[in-house]
């Protein structure tokens, strides 16, 4: 569970900061004449505080997934250590090229650039089903060479693990679909940009995510 | 981060806010049914949760019926038992507690209480609510499947939970775990838009250090909540891919009835780490929500501020923080390394300084207040007991030395039943008697309410303080009967049992008459006007009671001041509502010859 109080740790050391950055010196009980405000700065619009939000509680489950994992490890010898096929590092550049198609699109969306924007949006979109592809190769390339799920403990995290990456993914297949629509009809661009902003916030975080997993299978 | 900025006009303009569009229904079902507004969408929460409640409250009978009267009601077997005891207590706990605290209370008074016309993601909310009234049809469908529902135990713990000779290892197991899982998804929904809200969509002046202490108590316990319920899911993941699949996440190797089971390697220890890292916290998120509201209702009812606020809400802070690094006090007889049990306990007995911190505030709340023994109020000075009592147990569970005999026993029971059953259903109804006149513009019968509170108050402690002497005996928990040990068992035991189970009943009639109550107010109760209890915070200054759909009229208010300002001295009224400027409050006439010192 170090994992994950590490983590919690952190978010706690943040929101104590700006718990306290709120409340110490504050008077509560005085009356303003005026009034006050004390509210998040601009940049954290409304969607993104809710993207932050439920990146918080992904994170929750990965870093539980991870210290699970751990503490499985060293409880007993029994653990075999799946192999790490060469396809996952073309998978890795898929996602990492996926990520970047969406910062482009999203770039081309900030700049007003409508084709661009769809362009690289279609790209990205193509990049991740690329991805897919490729885990399922891997997947059943694993299966084949007798690493089944069962077999292992390690087998079984391997694909509970990568499984729950390729879940999250598909969620963000679906707000993608989403976005597509939204581009395609006649939806004003600053909400398209919106859109486009919180998939490609997304696709870098599961990115991370992904690369945490990967270093995590490589190293053990 | 944004500085504190203060307006130099006396008048501030209400904030500038881009006006919300809000989803109006426009037929019967985008209206009632399918509703994208907060209050709505809070009513079908708080409905679903109590009817499932009343459901649990049944089971909790026949388990007494068992237990005070064995041997008499043939169509209680052991497994059935068993059954009831898990869904009795898997529904208290998620699917009532949780579901009406967050889902019903969060829901009505967010928005509300921060001058906010709705929720941030009305679509989301209502998505929420949907996904939690199916979770409600898949658990209790799993009374209907062949085997019935999983009698593991609401702790689920592996292996027993899937091994063969547990009752509801097919069907009821599955049901029980994708319910769980559609209601995590159902909730993240939900919590997301608290959390945003409260950040998002406070009106002008409501700074973080005037919300009432109810939206501080919902807004924590919903962190809480998002970052602890990930833990189940996981949890419930691999124990569906174990049972489904195969896998071996928690099943190590076994036998059973003489054959090897296919499982081999996994840990159930891991499953109970992972089991109680969303478990402990679980307490605070129906706590955190209670402390809050209790808060609230005293301070109105007794016409005081609350005592010392600001270190009430660092202690719901502390409070919160502390749960997350004391799951393993639940598992000091599970054979983990003793230092940590060690280690486990100190940070236990450590959560009782911010508790105690908020008990002594209240009671100083009270300390000369102007106290109107109100129904409401009632309840909250119940749940004041309650909590201590439980809270005074949980020292002696939260010791290894002292947990490791009274594991497992009916002291576990009576603790874990006061401090997390009793008192927050206390403070249920000390909500439900307060609000019920802004949600319906009724009052709901008083007599009534003064019989409900005291056979509830008095029963429940008939119910569960017996219980700890049961414990201290020697009385294990979820035993169906004694079977061979039945001679030595004492009297004191048996009758105790039956004592206990009659003053369940006799609770259960009165949570009737309050059902009967509820339903009869809704039309014949005594009219209530906008603000009867003379409280200040905002959801009380609609311009509509009940409030309609945004809230406020054309413009949400501004917010000059805390929600604590009762019995100001000097000024006319013993309350100033959160929305009057300082120049509109009006002065006490000064009493002839009176010194002003």
């Amino acid at each position: 569970m170090t994992i994950t109080l590490v983590f919690l740790a952190a978010l706690l050391a943040f929101f104590l900061g700006w718990v306290l950055s709120r409340t110490v010196n504050v008077e509560p009980w005085v009356a303003d004449g005026g009034s006050i405000n004390d509210h998040l700065p601009e940049i954290l619009t409304t969607p993104r505080v809710g993207l932050a939000i439920f990146l918080a509680v992904a994170s929750s489950v990965f870093a539980l997934s991870i210290s699970a994992y751990h503490m499985r490890m060293d409880w007993g010898p029994d653990w075999l250590s799946v192999p790490s096929p060469a396809l996952l590092w073309v998978n890795t550049v898929i996602l990492v090229l996926g990520s970047l198609a969406l910062q482009w699109s999203w770039n081309a969306a900030r700049r007003d650039d409508p084709a661009g924007r769809r362009r690289w949006l279609y790209v990205g979109g193509a990049l991740t089903c690329a991805f897919f592809v490729g885990q399922i190769l891997v997947w059943r390339d694993l299966t084949a060479a007798g690493y089944y799920v069962t077999a292992n403990p390690a087998n079984s995290f391997f694909y509970f693990m990568t499984g729950l990456h390729a879940l999250h993914l598909l969620g963000g297949l679906v707000a993608w679909v989403r976005t597509v629509k939204r581009d395609r009809d006649d939806t004003p661009s600053d909400v398209v940009c919106t859109s486009v902003e919180l998939c490609t916030i997304y696709w870098h975080y599961l990115l991370v995510i992904w690369f945490i997993l990967f270093a995590l299978l490589l190293t053990t | 981060m944004a500085e504190l900025g203060h307006d130099a006009t006396s008048h501030a303009p209400p904030r500038e806010m881009p006006e919300m569009e809000l989803p109006h229904g426009h037929s019967f079902w985008t209206t009632y049914v399918f509703s994208q507004d907060a209050k709505t969408i809070a009513i079908q929460y708080s409905v679903t949760a109590i009817s499932v409640g009343l459901l649990a409250m049944v089971l909790s009978i026949l388990i007494r019926l068992q237990l005070g009267f064995p041997n008499t009601f043939s169509l209680i077997d052991p497994s059935a038992y068993l059954q009831y005891v898990t869904m009795h207590g898997m529904i208290m706990v998620v699917y009532l507690l949780t579901a009406l605290f967050l889902g019903g209370f969060g829901n009505y008074f967010i928005p509300l209480m921060i001058g906010a016309r709705d929720m941030a993601f009305p679509y989301l909310n209502m998505l929420s609510f949907w996904f939690y009234f199916v979770s409600v049809l898949v658990l209790i469908a799993s009374f209907f499947v062949p085997g019935g529902p999983t009698g593991a135990g609401w702790t689920l713990y592996p292996p027993q939970l899937i091994s063969e000779g547990t009752p509801g290892i097919h069907g009821g197991v599955i049901l029980m775990m994708v319910s769980l899982g559609i209601f995590i998804v159902g909730f993240t929904m939900g919590g997301l838009n608290y959390i945003v809200t409260i950040l998002q969509y406070r009106t002008r002046g409501m700074t973080l250090m005037r919300l009432p202490l109810t939206i501080w108590g919902i807004f924590l316990a919903t962190m809480l909540a998002l970052l602890a319920f990930p833990a189940l899911l996981v949890a419930a993941l691999m124990v569906l891919l174990d049972h489904l699949a195969g896998t071996s996440f928690f099943m190590p190797a076994m036998f059973s009835m003489g054959e090897q089971l296919p499982h081999e390697g996994g840990s159930p220890l891991l499953f109970q780490h992972l089991f109680w890292f969303f478990g402990h916290p679980e307490v605070y998120i129906v706590a955190l929500p209670a402390f809050g509201v209790v808060s609230d209702i005293l301070a109105t009812h007794a016409r005081r501020n609350i005592f010392g606020y600001r270190m009430m809400v660092w202690a719901l802070v502390a409070i919160g923080g502390l749960s997350f690094v004391v799951w393993a006090h639940h598992m000091y007889v599970s054979g983990m390394n003793p230092y940590f049990g060690f280690l486990f306990a100190t940070t236990t007995l450590i959560i009782a300084v911010p508790t105690a911190i908020k008990v002594y505030n209240w009671v100083l709340t009270l300390w000369h207040g102007n106290i109107r023994l109100t129904v409401p109020m009632l309840f909250a000075i119940g749940f004041i007991f309650t909590f201590i009592n439980g809270g005074m147990s949980g020292l002696f569970l939260g010791n290894v030395a002292l947990d490791v005999p009274l594991a497992d026993t009916y002291f576990v029971v009576g603790h874990f039943h006061m401090v997390m059953a009793v008192a927050p259903v206390m403070t249920i109804y000390a909500a439900i008697y307060h609000w019920y006149p802004k949600i319906t513009g009724r009052m709901l019968h008083e007599g009534m309410g003064k019989i409900h509170f005291w056979v509830t108050f008095i029963g429940a402690y008939s119910i569960f303080y017996p219980m700890h002497y049961l414990g201290l005996m020697g009385v294990p928990r979820r035993y169906f009967a004694w079977g061979e040990t039945a001679p030595f068992i004492g009297d004191d035991v048996v009758m105790l049992n039956a004592v206990i189970s009659i003053a369940a009943i006799a609770v259960a009639a009165a949570q009737l008459l309050f059902i009967y109550n509820l339903i009869r107010s809704r039309k014949h109760g005594e009219e209530a006007g906008p603000n009867p209890w003379q409280a200040t915070t905002l959801e009380w200054q609609t311009e509509h009671t009940p409030p309609t759909h945004g809230n406020f009229g054309k413009e949400l208010p501004v917010v000059y001041r805390w929600a604590y300002d009762y019995s100001v001295p000097g000024t006319k009224y013993d309350y100033i509502p959160q929305n009057v400027p300082p120049e509109e409050v009006e002065m006490a006439e000064p009493a002839a010859g009176a010194a002003k010192t």
